[in-house]
C-alpha cells in the first residue's frame, strides 16, 4: 500500500494521526481551518498555523468503488470504498479515507453495498498512522 | 475586421489557419517526437505557410518533445516567443489562446500549436508510484483514489446524488462521441458502434463510472497553425477567427480533487465561461456545434452548466432527446472526441473545430458557423469560441 509522501506543510497532519489525533491546520491569527494545509492563510494571509483537534465526526459526501486496473496492492482488495468525509466541526473539508469494519480492518472489510451518501461516519485509528472511517450506528 | 491595435483585445484578431495530424491508434510506431514533426509539417502545409516562418510556439507542460528538439528538426525560424500551459488537457485551449495574443499583440507572426502523445503505447501516469505530488498525492492515493477516474468519479457521485443525473445520461455523452467516430474514418473506434446494452453491462473502472465512460488510450499527433486575421486572408484555406478566448483556475480550485471548496460541483468552466463570454458577440445560444473535453462522460454534463448551455444541474436532462447528436440542440465531439476518435489530451478538439467552420467535418453540422472548444473540466481549463 502507498504510503503517504509528505512535504512541510502536511507533515503535521500524519504526525498527530500516528498519535491518533485527528487535526486540522487552522490560522492561528483569524482561526479560519485550511485544507490541504499551506503555508498561509487565504483569508487574512497570516503565516502563523495552529492545528486543531476536531472530533472525527463526519458525513459521507461522495464515494467511489474503484476496479482494475489498479496497483497491485489495491487490485488485491478491489472492489473497495474510497469516501469522501464532510467533516462536522469543519464543513467544506472533506478527507479522503475509507469505511472499514474497525481501525485496521481492510480496505474491502465492510460490503459495498452499506455505503451511501448522507452516511455518518467516525474516524478510527489503528497505529498505522493513516485514518480510517467506522459506520456510527444508525 | 478588427486587428491589433483596434482597441478590440483578442476578438477574431488571430485566426487558425492549419491544421495537421498523424494517424491515431491504440500502438503506433514512431516515436512522439517524429509524430510531432509530422503533426506540425501537415499543419504548415494545410496552411500554406515555410516552416521557416514559424516564429512562435505554443504547447503542454506535459509534452516531452522540447520547442529546441522541434524547432532544428523541421526548421522553423527565429522564435521569439514560446510558452507551455499546465494541466495536462486542461491546457488544451490555451496552447491557442497563448498565440493569438502572442500575435495580436506584435510578439510574433506565425505561431504553431500542438500536442504528440503515445498514451496508447505508453504507461498509464497514475502507475508511477516514484514520482507522485506530496499536494494532493498524500491526502488521496494511500486511500485507494489512484487514477483521473476515481477522482472524477467521486464528483460524479455527488452530482448524480444531488441532481437525479442518471447512467443514462452518461450513456447519452458516450453514444453521441460514438455514433460520431462512426463516421470518421480517422477515429479509433470507426468501426466499433455502442449500443445501450453494451454500455450498461461494460465493467466498472471505478463505480459510478463504466469503462465507456472513460476516454481511449491513443498513440497521435496534432498541431495548428495560428496567424494574425490579415495575414489568415492570404493563406490556403478558409480563416476559421478565434473570437474569444479564456483559461479559468477559479479562487480556492484544487485541480482534479476539487473537493476542499464550498461547492466541488462547480468548476474551472464556471470561471472561464464568464471570460469567454464576457468578451464574445455571442451567446451560448448562438453556439451551433461544440466540442467539450471528454476524458470521462461526467465532465459534459459539469461542462455544460459551466459554459451557460443549461442551469445548474440540467446537464444530465441536457443530453436528452438527442440533443448532443447531429440535428440536436447542441452536436457534439463531431470527430467521435476523447472518448472515442483519439485521447490526445483534447487536441483532436480543436482541429475538429476547425474542420467544422470549414465544412469539412465528417459529421458536418449544416452551415455550421460558430463552434466553442474546451479543455479538460475538473482541472484548470481554458476555452475557445471559433467563428469563420
Amino acid at each position: 500500500m502507498l504510503e503517504p509522501v509528505t512535504d512541510t506543510d502536511g507533515a503535521p497532519f500524519w504526525a498527530y494521526a500516528a498519535r491518533g489525533e485527528l487535526r486540522v491546520q487552522a490560522c492561528a491569527g483569524c482561526g479560519t481551518l485550511r485544507f490541504p494545509p499551506r503555508p498561509c492563510c487565504p483569508r487574512c494571509r497570516s503565516f502563523d498555523t495552529e492545528w486543531r483537534l476536531v472530533s472525527g465526526r463526519g458525513r459521507l459526501w461522495s464515494y467511489v468503488v474503484p476496479h482494475p486496473p489498479l496497483l497491485a496492492d489495491y487490485a488485491a482488495v478491489a472492489p473497495y470504498n474510497v469516501v469522501l468525509v464532510e467533516l462536522e466541526d469543519a464543513p467544506g473539508i472533506r478527507l479522503v479515507g475509507n469505511v472499514v469494519t474497525r481501525a485496521g480492518a481492510p480496505l474491502d472489510s465492510v460490503p459495498p453495498g452499506r455505503v451511501r451518501i448522507g452516511a455518518r461516519v467516525q474516524a478510527v485509528f489503528d497505529g498505522s498512522g493513516l485514518p480510517a472511517w467506522v459506520l456510527e450506528r444508525s | 475586421m478588427p486587428g491589433p491595435g483596434s482597441g478590440q483585445g483578442l476578438k477574431d484578431a488571430t485566426a487558425i489557419v492549419g491544421i495537421g495530424q498523424t494517424a491515431f491508434a491504440k500502438h503506433l510506431d514512431e516515436d512522439e517526437r517524429t509524430l510531432a514533426c509530422r503533426a506540425v509539417l501537415a499543419a504548415l502545409d494545410d496552411a500554406g505557410i515555410d516552416p521557416g516562418e514559424v516564429d512562435a510556439l505554443a504547447s503542454y507542460t506535459m509534452e516531452e518533445t522540447d520547442e529546441v528538439e522541434l524547432a532544428k528538426a523541421v526548421g522553423l525560424g527565429d522564435l521569439t516567443f514560446f510558452s507551455k500551459v499546465g494541466y495536462g488537457g486542461g491546457g488544451s485551449c490555451a496552447t491557442v489562446a497563448h498565440l493569438a495574443a502572442a500575435v495580436a499583440t506584435g510578439q510574433a507572426t506565425v505561431g504553431v500549436a500542438w500536442r504528440s502523445r503515445k498514451r496508447g503505447s505508453g504507461p498509464r501516469p497514475w502507475t508511477n508510484t516514484a514520482v507522485q505530488l506530496a499536494t494532493p498525492g498524500q491526502w488521496t492515493r494511500p486511500f485507494g483514489l489512484l487514477r483521473p477516474a476515481d477522482e472524477i468519479a467521486m464528483l460524479a457521485r455527488r452530482y448524480m446524488h444531488e441532481y437525479g443525473a442518471t447512467r443514462d445520461h452518461l450513456f447519452n455523452v458516450a453514444l453521441a462521441c460514438r455514433n460520431r467516430a462512426n463516421q470518421n474514418p480517422a477515429a479509433v473506434m470507426y468501426d466499433r458502434p455502442l449500443t445501450r446494452e453494451m454500455y450498461m453491462t461494460s465493467r466498472w473502472i471505478s463505480e459510478p463510472l463504466c469503462l465507456f465512460d472513460n476516454c481511449l488510450e491513443t498513440d497521435g499527433a496534432l498541431a495548428c497553425v495560428v496567424v494574425s486575421a490579415e495575414r489568415a486572408r492570404d493563406c490556403r484555406g478558409a480563416p476559421v477567427y478565434v473570437h474569444a478566448a479564456a483559461q479559468g483556475l477559479p479562487a480556492q480550485h484544487h485541480g482534479m480533487v476539487n473537493y476542499w471548496t464550498d461547492d466541488p460541483l462547480t468548476g474551472p468552466a464556471w470561471t472561464a465561461a464568464r471570460h469567454l463570454w464576457k468578451h464574445a458577440d455571442l451567446t451560448p445560444e448562438d453556439v451551433d456545434v461544440a466540442q467539450i473535453y471528454d476524458a470521462f462522460t461526467a465532465l459534459i454534463p459539469l461542462s455544460l452548466e459551466g459554459y451557460g448551455f443549461c442551469g445548474r444541474g440540467e446537464g444530465g436532462a441536457f443530453t436528452e432527446q438527442g440533443a448532443l447528436e447531429i440535428g440536436g440542440r447542441l452536436p457534439l465531439n463531431t470527430g467521435g472526441g476523447g472518448l472515442s476518435e483519439a485521447y490526445v489530451h483534447g487536441f483532436n478538439l480543436i482541429n475538429e473545430g476547425v474542420k467544422q467552420l470549414r465544412g469539412t467535418s465528417t459529421a458536418q453540422v449544416p452551415g455550421a458557423a460558430t463552434c466553442l472548444v474546451t479543455a479538460g473540466e475538473g482541472v484548470p481549463t481554458s476555452a475557445l469560441l471559433l467563428r469563420n
